[in-house]
Parts: structure tokens; sequence; C-alpha cells
């Protein structure tokens, strides 16, 4: 395979990194929480998309709005009855609670699902290859890219341009400071929450087709998740997309060239990173 | 002679020895009479206690919060493995005491660079760890069998005297029974010795610890060290006792297992290792195959629970409900 084929592979699974995980990015960075349970929102997500799909029809724009917004919904009711009670307790009672939520959702989807894989059966105009110009690609594959290239511009308006934005910049970098000057950030969380929930839904759907959809989805990608955030800095919408696609291409290239085992450099990267970083490459220090 | 209660006194008397420590051990003793038939099962659960044991010591007493453990059960599971069927060296006590050192000094390296980090960093560096020896385990297949595993692995006698009982687990049963008493004593000093109480100075307060020029770090990584030899100790148990090792030793579904029967038995009061391990891993034995699915929501359900109300697992639970306060162990 040439260069450029494996870039374009890289890219575009690297944005479903980038779609699932910024919500991630930012929720942890605002409240500190250590939500492990983010990847069950992507496979909600991508269950209710394909679902919809098989059963009643929807086209596949609709059926990602829907993705969307029913997952949204349910982690505004998730976060006020139950994440709201743990921001000031123990890492580990978060993680408990995470992990905990991560087997109720999984076990809900088996017993109310099923345990096979769904998926997402993808509209005409996705189909087959774009010739762009000095390639042909798949067409899927590039509307990835361009749609992860949207978001992260809209992130990066929202964050740098809006009001709404500056005050998640403020809270994230000092929760202390931001609710002194009259910000409501528990509201301020619960509407980045419920964002990136929904945007780790439309994730679970568009990724289908390269990640894959079933009931233990949570828990095996649980770790990119993780190693994409904190990779690309708490709290920051570029880093995540930067540390997204690097990890995505890395891991698209590891598995062209190393199919055995090759994503251990990803770890020790990471590991290496981590030790000389802690805040990741992206992230402010201290804060 | 007044007789007054005084701090330090009371101190001084925790470490002193109670009737009903006994018991958990007699009951230990009573089941291998009584279920001469389900012993395979109860080595297993014996060997999860220690592996939970060896995780409070660095949870619950030193307040580390760790998504890796099982790097260090799955680094003696393979050191007994490696050692038995590339060496031939499958003298049992040896080999365990091999197991304990390279995942000692596994837990020594790790945690000379990653207990700098604290957090979410520390976490995520724990886990990194944890795949990255499993992603090694895997790749080196020459080594370690890779993703199958080294299988039907036997061992010497033990001591010279006792043979490994393939069909009753009755030799295994006592051996890995006495090897968690010795290294239930060996934890049970350390943490009530001045070690360990600074141990739970740095859980509590580590502003205070560094100001009072506690060694705050060095103490934290022998901590983690020792517990990672111990660790390695249950996995090499592990390894002797069922005669193979495989990937499965070292996954997240093994670290997160141990943690859960940590959480539900209760962290930091060292007998929460055989409540939580007991508890679930009978539930588990008879739910899970029957209702795997309906296990894991109960499981997570469960989670969900102590973490929102119980803090502290079912002991926890039990002192919330009589609206008591936890002291500190």
């Amino acid at each position: 395979m040439d260069l450029i084929t494996i870039l374009l592979g890289g890219l575009a699974s690297g944005m479903v990194l980038f779609i699932v995980s910024v919500g991630l990015s930012v929720t942890m960075g605002l409240m500190g929480f250590v939500n492990l349970a983010h990847g069950g929102f992507a496979m909600l997500g991508g269950y209710v998309i394909a679902l919809s799909m098989q059963h009643w029809g929807l086209p596949f724009g609709w059926a990602l709005l829907l993705g969307f917004v029913a997952v949204a919904a349910l982690s505004v009711v998730l976060e006020r009855f139950f994440y709201s009670r743990l921001y000031r307790a123990t890492e580990l009672d978060q993680v408990l609670f995470t992990i905990g939520l991560v087997f109720v959702m999984t076990a809900a989807v088996t017993l109310g699902i099923g345990p096979n894989s769904q998926s997402v059966v993808l509209p005409d105009w996705l189909k087959g290859q774009t010739d762009l110009g000095f390639i042909q690609y798949r067409s899927y594959s590039l509307a990835l890219i361009a749609a992860g290239t949207l978001l992260v511009l809209a992130l990066w308006l929202g964050f740098e341009r809006t009001r709404f934005g500056a005050t998640i910049r403020a809270a994230v970098d000092s929760r202390r400071m931001a609710s002194s000057l009259g910000v409501d950030v528990g509201r301020l969380f619960t509407v980045t929450f419920a964002i990136g929930s929904g945007l780790a839904a439309v994730g679970g759907g568009l990724g289908a087709e390269i990640l894959g959809l079933d009931p233990n989805y949570p828990l095996r990608y649980l770790v990119y998740f993780l190693i994409v955030v904190s990779v690309g800095g708490l709290g920051r919408v570029t880093g995540v997309f930067f540390a997204a696609l690097l990890i995505g291409v890395l891991d698209f290239v590891l598995k062209i060239y190393f199919p055995k085992g090759g994503t251990i450099f990803i770890y020790a990267l990471t590991l290496v990173l981590l030790l000389a970083r802690p805040q990741g490459l992206f992230g402010k220090k201290g804060g | 002679m007044a007789v007054s209660f005084t701090a330090a006194e009371q101190l001084a008397r925790r470490h002193r020895f109670q009737w009903w420590e006994t018991l958990p051990w007699i009951a230990a003793l009573a089941a291998f009479f009584a279920f001469p038939n389900y012993l395979a099962f109860a080595t297993q659960v014996l060997i999860t206690i220690l592996f939970a044991l060896s995780l409070d010591l660095v949870l619950g007493y030193a307040g580390i919060v760790t998504l890796g453990h099982a790097a260090f059960f799955g680094a003696g599971a393979y050191t007994v493995g490696m050692l038995a069927s590339h060496f031939g060296w499958t003298e049992p006590l040896s080999g365990l005491l091999a197991a304990a050192l390279v995942a000692g000094v596994v837990g020594l390296v790790s945690g000379l660079v990653l207990l700098r980090t604290h957090g979410l960093a520390l976490l995520m560096l724990t886990l990194c760890t944890m795949t990255l020896l499993e992603q090694a385990a895997n790749m080196g297949a020459a080594w370690t069998g890779g993703f199958d595993g080294i299988p039907g692995l036997s061992f010497g006698k033990i001591l010279g005297l006792f043979s490994f009982d393939v069909l009753y687990f009755r030799t295994q049963y006592l051996y890995v029974l006495t090897v968690l008493l010795i290294c239930f004593l060996v934890v049970r000093m350390l943490v009530y010795s001045s070690f360990g109480q600074s141990l739970t100075g740095v859980r509590e307060n580590l502003l205070r610890m560094h100001a009072v020029g506690a060694p705050v770090r060095i103490r934290l990584v022998i901590a983690y060290a020792i517990s990672a030899a111990l660790a390695g100790v249950a996995g090499g148990l592990f390894t002797q006792a069922t005669g193979f090792v495989n990937l499965a030793v070292l996954g997240l579904e093994r670290a997160a297992g141990v943690l859960i029967v940590l959480i539900l038995g209760g962290y930091g009061r060292l007998y929460g290792a055989f409540v939580g391990a007991v508890a679930y891993m009978v539930l588990e034995h008879f739910l899970a195959k029957a209702y795997p699915t309906a296990w894991q929501l109960g499981i997570g359900v469960v989670l969900v629970l102590v973490a929102l109300y119980a803090r502290n697992g079912i002991p926890g639970l039990a002192e919330t409900l009589r609206g008591k306060r936890r002291s500190a162990p």
C-alpha cells in the first residue's frame, strides 16, 4: 500500500477516535471526574443509530441526530442523579461507579438486544470510491475525515469565539475562580456532559464501520479513549484532535506492518510521554 | 493503678491478635474437610484472597489507586511458567521466590517512575504498564506461548515431600493456604508497623506528611514493590496450582476483578480481602455460569451502589447503616 492510502485510512480512524473522545476530554478537564463509562455512551449511541435505521428505516443523517439527542438526554439524567453526587468523591469511588455503569450498560444491551455485533448500513452515496484526482479512495473514509475536520473547526470556534466557550475554558483552568466570578459550573458541566456524550454517540455510529459495535465495545476501547484524552491533555479540544489523529494513524500503520502486537508501541509511547508530561502533549501544567 | 486507655495505649494494643482473627483460618481448614470436591475452586479463592490482600496494601493503606495491579500477578505467573517450561525449574518454593523477586523488581522499577505522578496520569500509567506487559507476553510467543499461553505444566514435590494432586487439589489447597498465612502475617506486621502508619498518613494527608519531613515517595515506592512481590506470589501460586498460564492472568479483566473483590470486602482493613474474595467468587461460581449477563448486571448495580452510598464495601455499608463513621485502620 502506498503512503497516501495508509495515511487516509489512519486519519479516518483517528477522526472516529476524536469524535468519541472529545467530550471525555472536556468533561474530565472541567470536573476532574474519571469517567470510564464514556465509551458506554458511544456504544449506546451506536445501537440507537444502527437499530433505528434497521427497524424504522430512518435515513443515516436523521439516525445520527436521533442518537445524539437520545444519548445526550440519557446522560443529563445520569449526570443529575448520579455523577453530580460524586464530584467531590475520591477517584476510587468515581472509578468504581463508572466501571459499574459500564457493566450495567453492557449487560443491559446484551439482555435487551443480544450479544451479536450490529452494523450500520451506509447510504448509497457514502458507498464506493471517490476520485480525488490523484487517488481513488473509499468515500466513507473521506466523509469521516471531512466530518471530523468540520467538527474540530466548529468546536474550536465555539471554544475560542463564543461566551459559552470562554466560560468552559475558564472553568477548566480554574474551577474555583470561575465559580467565584459567578459562573454556574454545575450547569456548565451538565451541558458540556450532554454535548460530549451526544458526540460520543455520533462517534459510536459513525465508527461502527471501523471499530465495530457490540456489547463489549466500552471495555474494549476504554484504554484507547483514555490514551487519546491523556495524550491530548484534559479540556483541550485541539489537543485531543491531534492526539486522536496521531494515534489513529500510528495504530493503522502498526497494524499493517506489525500485525502481531504492533500496538505495543502505542502503549510504550504513551507511557514515556505521560512520564515526561503528565498533563499530556497539549495540556497546561498545573491547573 | 488507674485504668485509663489513652490514645497511645490503644494504638499500642491494636496490633495484638484478637480471638476472632483465628476464625478465617479455622473456616479455611474446615472447608478442606467439608468440601473435598470443591478444593480446586477453593484454591482459586485463596489465591484471589492473596492477590486482593496485596492490592489492599497499596490501595487501602497507601491510597494509590491503580488499574494495573494484574501486571504483577501476571509477572509472577509467567515467571513460574517460563522457568518450568524453559529451564525445567519445577521446584515450587524457589519458583515462588523467583516470582516474588521478578514481580517485586517490576513493581520497584515501575513504582520509581510511576509514583511521581498522581490522579488521572497515575491511573493511565498503571493501566499502560499492564497493557504493555500483556502485549509483550502476546508478542514473545517463543517464550510465553503467545495467545495460547503455556499449558500442561507440572511441578516437583513441595519440600521434596508432597506432590501436587492433579485430581483433587488437596495438596495445592493446603500449600496455598500456608503461603497465604505467611504472606498475611507479613502484611499484618507491615501495616501495624511505623512504616504502615506512615503509609496511612500519606493516604490521609499527603501535604502534612511532606510537612513533617516524612520520605513520602520512597515509602510509597517500597510499599508498591512489596505489594507487587505479594501479587507475584499469588500469580506464581496460580500457575503452580492450575498447571498452566495464559494471557488472562494479565488483562484489565483480572485487574478490575481484584479491585471489585477488594472494594466489596472493604479496603484498608486486612480481612476485607477475605470477605470480598469469598463472597464474590462463590456468587460468581454459582451465578455467572448459569446467568452470565445477569451476573454482570448485578455486579454493575452493586458497584454503583457501593460507590454512591457505601464508600467502603459490604462492611462499610453496614457501618453506614449503623450511622457510624469508619475509624482509621
